[in-house]
């Protein structure tokens, strides 16, 4: 039999080439906003980031109108914000990270349980619970029942919800990157089960939980739907924990909301941003440095 | 009491935790839902009436649940061909290169942005755009919103299915090469057909992002309580409302907004079910 | 059919260079030739760059990034470098070490994936026809006759690579390359593939690299013998074996090194 094999080798050539030149463009989209948006906020916002940024608090709407209208650089900064953050994130750390680790170990230790699979499914949903839900839910449990009003504790509870899931998928995924066989040299050895979570699992995964930590925080320090149902926002600095604060993302969205802080937000955007991804960097080269395993 | 006992108990006591923590999320949501469904019954799903004027108050989630689902399948849609094409410059063309290390940093950089300055960019930068072509008077509305959506979720859908893409066996594309198949070929008949299951859970799952953000969409979207004329008409969706309205609430609105929110949570999660069995199925 | 000798040897391999790294080869100055309807075994340790060689027919060893070659392969007196790959490819088919049939496709679709794959239509009959040939070809068509409409996953391993043989020279290849085809299968699907290799000569040129001496003894008609990249020695296979020339050739055949 013989078929004849009719040749578009030219065509196909063609179509493959162009195909890898969408490809190309395709990605080269994908990142031109990364680009742009750093760009654009780098330019826009340097300007008011000064000493007084860091120090002051924000200013009020009048102030800035009179220093907008006069030309000025708008006076104060965001410092109500940024120990308002400081407060919350401390407070949801405090909780979520011994947590976290604790329950991410308890599913890794116990993967063919099925009531650990279940928190595991648990886990899962919760990570996808949208952030303004779990204000909702902090409001109803901690500004409605505990502390009667807009508080900085009800703001760490929300945040605290969103933590958690994310250290405990990060902690048990570093587990399980852990051969097995150090754990078997360690109880070859008779070591006892505590010792050998304390002494070998914890140090020898220690970056991989360093890195899912800081991923986490990264993740919750730009976060603003669920604060503003819970920590509302303060123009005072405080520490009061059962009394409103503010937040770094609060004030941008304060700042946003009001023409005459134009020039403020994009400062203040422009340092969220940079914070926020310097962190997440952090993490990242934590993750390839320290790498045991 | 041994230090091994008491590490155990420790342990099973922080799971307890989140079983805690998850049945109470469920509970407070329905409890907080029932004034809203008592007074509206299944209307409160079905009608797009949205007025809290005290006497006259009527309260229906259709308009948001549009919102909602408009502006995320519209992200979607436009997320996919730019994930599809970064995963395939990531996991394929320039697999194991320099290039595709850095391509692969600048996209997760992208997912650390929070949600406000994409939000506030998008205010200032992406809406006179819109205005200067003259599709859109304000520059605020769905396709707006959607745009800033789509770069949002491009991350999580191009690093899911890039990881997807590179596990496609060497020897299967090998197998094809070996017969002649060019590299476009191969990608079309060898490494989508072998992913397809795994990258279509990736975008699932970035569906299930783009239906809970809240603070960019509503700085785009023109905060209208209705259901959405036309791609650059403004509307609203489920999350936004609640940012925009929480604070002022009580009573009843406040019950019809922790409604929204417990519809939005089981949008979500079925969502976010679904694309966690399809990956689970194809691992 | 073209067995009328105008030269008996299909593929002439001249001074061939491959490295992976600069400097760093794999395929260290090979000169061969590759005679037409025989079995030719390339041996040697791991290692010793006889996969890269017979990747290198065919051109697949591009596939990796970085590869740097030089010298030439010339298949019925040109130049492989000078073809497309694509033409390449379908003269000069390939088995590999591992069955890797297309899981998303039927065992019928399997066989003529290499048409579909380029484009290259065909008529119901056309099809059916290849189908059944390239299964009968290699011994398989009684076994899989009533599932061609399944995928070809459910096969056993013996089964599935002899799909995969089935896969490569329904395209009518002159050359087929097997990459250590028998490695991953047990003695009796292995014995089933070394008689298939037998009937199969009568019709292509077979190039065979494997590191079990004892099949190249078995069934390949001419041997030839790499060690750390080089070509030491090469010939018939009965004389390679009983009397070979280079003393390294002769450590590797009693077992000193492998």
């Amino acid at each position: 039999m013989h078929i004849e094999l009719t040749d578009n080798i030219k065509k196909r050539n063609r179509t493959n080439g162009r195909f890898r030149y969408l490809v190309i463009a395709g990605s080269v989209i994908t990142v031109i906003p990364i680009f742009l948006i750093v760009g654009n906020l780098a330019v826009k916002g340097y300007r008011q980031i000064n000493l007084a940024f860091f120090t002051q608090p924000a200013p009020d709407t009048f102030q800035a109108m009179m220093a907008a209208s006069a030309g000025e650089v708008i006076p104060g900064g965001i410092a109500n914000g940024l120990t308002g953050s400081l407060l919350m994130v401390l407070l949801a750390s405090l909780f979520a990270i011994p947590l976290g680790l604790m329950t991410g170990i308890y599913i890794y230790e116990n993967s063919t349980k099925r009531y650990a699979r279940f928190i595991r499914s648990l886990t899962e949903i919760l990570q996808g619970v949208p952030s303004i839900i779990l204000g909702i839910i902090a409001y109803i449990w901690v500004v409605k029942n505990i502390t009667r009003g807009y508080s900085a504790l009800a703001g760490s509870v929300s945040l605290t919800i969103m933590m958690l899931p994310l250290i405990i998928r990060s902690t048990e995924e570093t587990m399980r990157m852990i051969p097995l066989s150090i754990r078997e040299a360690a109880f070859a050895l008779g070591t006892p089960y505590h010792k050998m979570i304390y002494k070998i699992l914890i140090p020898v995964s220690f970056s991989g939980l360093a890195t899912g930590v800081l991923l986490a925080l990264s993740r919750i320090l730009g976060e603003t739907a669920p604060l503003m149902l819970t920590a509302l926002g303060s123009p005072a600095i405080s520490f009061d924990v059962t009394r409103p604060v503010s937040a770094v993302p609060l004030l941008i969205w304060d700042f946003y909301n009001d023409p005459n802080m134009v020039s403020l937000v994009w400062s203040a955007s422009l340092f969220l941003m940079v914070f926020v991804l310097s962190m997440n960097l952090l993490a990242r080269s934590v993750a390839s440095k320290h790498k045991y395993i | 009491m041994s230090g091994d006992r008491i590490t155990k108990a420790l342990l099973f006591i922080s799971s307890l935790t989140i079983l805690l923590l998850s049945a109470g999320i469920v509970i407070s949501l329905f409890g907080g839902s029932i004034p809203a469904f008592r007074e509206f019954g299944l209307r409160f799903i079905t009608s797009s009436a949205w007025n809290p004027t005290a006497g006259s108050e009527e309260y229906g989630a259709m308009a948001f649940i549009a919102g909602t689902v408009i502006t995320s399948i519209l992200a979607l849609i436009i997320c996919i061909p730019m994930a599809f094409t970064t995963s395939l410059f990531i996991a394929e063309y320039y697999r194991d290169t320099r290039i595709s290390g850095i391509l692969r940093s600048l996209v997760d950089l992208l997912a650390g942005i929070p949600s406000i300055v994409y939000g506030f960019w998008g205010f200032y930068a992406l809406r006179p755009l819109l205005v200067s072509t003259g599709l859109s008077d304000q520059g605020f509305g769905v396709f707006t919103a959607s745009l800033v959506l789509a770069i949002m979720i491009v991350p999580y859908a191009t690093s899911l299915s890039a990881e997807i893409i590179s596990m496609v066996p060497a020897e299967l594309k090998e197998a094809a090469y070996s017969l002649g198949a060019t590299r476009r070929e191969v990608i079309f008949s060898v490494v989508i057909p072998s992913a397809r299951s795994g990258i279509i859970a990736s975008f699932i799952l970035a569906l299930g992002r783009a239906l809970g953000e809240t603070m960019a969409v509503t700085m785009l979207i023109g905060n209208a309580n209705v259901i959405p004329k036309g791609l650059f008409a403004p509307g609203n969706t489920m999350a936004s409302v609640i940012a925009n309205q929480f604070g002022e609430a009580s009573g009843l609105k406040m019950s019809a907004l922790i409604a929204v929110g417990l519809l939005l949570f089981l949008i979500t999660a079925l969502v976010n079910y679904l694309g966690k069995l399809i990956i689970k199925r194809f691992a | 059919m073209n067995t009328t000798p105008q030269s008996d040897s299909v593929l002439e391999i001249r001074n061939l260079f491959i490295a992976y790294e600069p400097e760093r080869y794999a395929v260290k100055d090979v000169s061969a030739s590759i005679k037409r309807n025989r079995i030719t075994a390339i041996m040697g340790p791991s290692g010793c760059g006889k996969s890269t060689l017979l990747r290198g027919m065919n051109r697949m060893h591009e596939l990796y990034p970085n590869i740097q070659t030089k010298g030439d392969i010339l298949l019925d007196g040109k130049s492989i470098f000078s073809m497309s790959v694509i033409e390449l490819r379908r003269r000069v088919g390939m088995v590999f070490q591992r069955p890797n049939p297309f899981p998303n496709m039927t065992i019928y679709e399997n066989v003529v994936a290499g048409f579909s794959l380029n484009d290259i239509r065909l008529k119901k009959n056309q099809r059916d026809e290849i189908v059944e040939n390239a299964l009968r070809n290699v011994a398989l068509w009684d076994e899989v006759k009533e599932s061609l409409f399944r995928k070809g996953t459910f096969l056993s391993g013996g089964q599935q690579q002899r799909l995969c043989v089935a896969r490569a020279i329904a395209f009518n290849p002159d050359v087929l390359l097997l990459d250590e085809p028998t490695s991953a299968l047990d003695p009796i699907a292995t014995s089933k593939i070394e008689d298939l290799l037998g009937e199969l000569k009568k019709k292509y040129t077979l190039v065979l690299v494997t590191h079990n001496m004892s099949q190249a003894a078995r069934i390949s008609d001419d041997s030839m013998f790499m060690y750390l990249g080089e070509l030491v020695e090469s010939g018939p296979t009965g004389t390679l074996f009983t009397n070979p020339k280079d003393s390294r050739t002769e450590a590797y055949l009693t077992g000193k090194f492998g």
